[in-house]
């Protein structure tokens, strides 16, 4: 079966075809919410910022360009409206999921590894990152993005994408090791 | 420039390129690389098992993460409704409409699509060329700058080809030497590319039958016959 390419929707989009909107959002919303809930870490933040993007996506769709694709044109956006949310509210709200998935310093890490598995205490180690950190791991990891269209998301030069991610995976290394797992690196 | 450039250790930029490797968004000639090295370097290789660790709980996290209710798509389209009505979707231009003409197509009914215009160009041309030849041998006289047209005209057949967007400059050198191909001239508008097949003006029969040919590679996603 064949579908219609995103860039052929914004087409529509721009034209003012509701319905051409409903398929992009059916296609790209849970992903989108994913990538702005990792960033405020509030659930109803995250779904009040979505409703947001789609509609500069429908307001902005006759100047998208198509120089990069469609889905890093719209985590770019999702990026700005996280970012701008987050300076409206400096204390990263947390909600009592995200918040019970991210630490729990009570146990020493021999207790803590004993209770989880490896996975899921890789897991808890990744919510522990900082905004930035997790942030490139999403989007290398979870959004499939190259370094080039992580550059062009997040704003920074490529060479600069590698060595943040680099620092992602280190720092990471560390708070597994302070859970109890040495993986030998770096 | 990043400050962090300072710091960083001294990793090969192999190992800074795994994370892409892993989710398999490396261009060729980068993935290959890494492959080449990982298959040198057992150190390499078990970071490597670190990365794809780092990926399958990154997926298995966002994947927990649940989805939005179906408020968000009501709100939105709230949202939408109060904006100022737009002009409607007939207004896409030519370019957007030939590419959701052939994005609707299935693969098969291009193929056919596609040899089907290389041939209905094919018959186009031998009976243009008929004609030319029939006014050429028919008449009792030639002006001196109809005369001067023809003499200045490139030696040779040719074809105008596409190549498919997923070969790589190498795939395409090789498929020029493979053939004893030459470009000619190009890109035209649409990625088209005028290619020499032979040097001499091939009989209409054999320039068929190369072209034929030519259209079962891979490297080529369009190819028909022109002057």
């Amino acid at each position: 079966m064949q579908t219609t390419s995103d860039e052929v929707l914004i087409a529509r989009i721009a034209g003012g075809d509701r319905l051409a909107m409903q398929v992009l959002f059916a296609r790209h919303h849970v992903r989108v919410y994913r990538f702005v809930l990792r960033l405020v870490r509030n659930e109803a933040t995250a779904e009040d910022l979505i409703s947001e993007v789609f509609l500069d996506v429908w307001r902005q769709a006759g100047k998208f360009e198509g120089r990069s694709s469609v889905s890093t044109w719209m985590l770019g956006i999702a990026r700005f409206k996280a970012l701008s949310a987050l300076r409206r509210k400096p204390e990263e709200e947390l909600d009592d999921e995200t918040a019970g998935a991210i630490e729990d310093q009570s146990d020493d890490p021999e207790t803590a590894l004993a209770k989880k598995d490896k996975g899921a205490l890789l897991r808890e180690a990744l919510s522990a990152l900082t905004p930035e950190h997790r942030e490139i791991i999403d989007l290398v990891y979870y959004h499939e993005k190259s370094v080039e269209e992580v550059a062009g998301i997040v704003g920074i030069p490529e060479a600069t994408v590698k060595t943040r991610m680099f620092y992602a995976r280190k720092k990471l290394s560390e708070l597994l090791k302070e859970r109890g797992i040495d993986r030998g690196w770096p | 420039m990043n400050t962090n450039n300072q710091e960083a250790p001294l990793q090969g930029d192999i190992e800074e390129l795994l994370p892409w490797h892993a989710a398999g968004t490396l261009n060729r000639r980068d993935a290959q690389r890494v492959e080449d090295a990982l298959q040198r370097d057992p150190e390499l290789a078990r970071r490597y098992a670190l990365v794809r660790e780092e990926l399958s709980e990154t997926i298995h996290l966002n994947e927990t993460l649940g989805a939005p209710s179906a408020r968000a798509m009501e709100k939105l389209f709230v949202k939408i409704d109060a904006e100022p009505q737009r002009r409607q979707a007939s207004s896409l231009n030519l370019g957007t409409r030939i590419s959701e003409f052939f994005g609707s197509l299935s693969p098969r009914t291009l193929a056919w699509s596609a040899s089907a215009a290389a041939l209905a160009i094919l018959l186009q041309a031998g009976f243009l060329a008929n004609i030319a030849i029939k006014q050429h041998t028919g008449g009792g006289f030639e002006t001196a700058s109809v005369g001067g047209s023809i003499t200045s005209k490139e030696v040779g057949s040719y074809v105008l080809l596409r190549f498919n967007p997923q070969a790589s400059a190498v795939d395409i050198n090789q498929f020029l030497e493979r053939n004893k191909l030459k470009i000619a001239d190009g890109p035209a508008p649409g990625d088209l590319y005028r290619v020499r097949v032979g040097a001499t003006a091939l009989p209409q029969d054999e320039l068929t039958r190369t072209v034929k040919q030519l259209q079962q590679d891979k490297t080529v996603a369009f190819i028909a016959v022109t002057e």
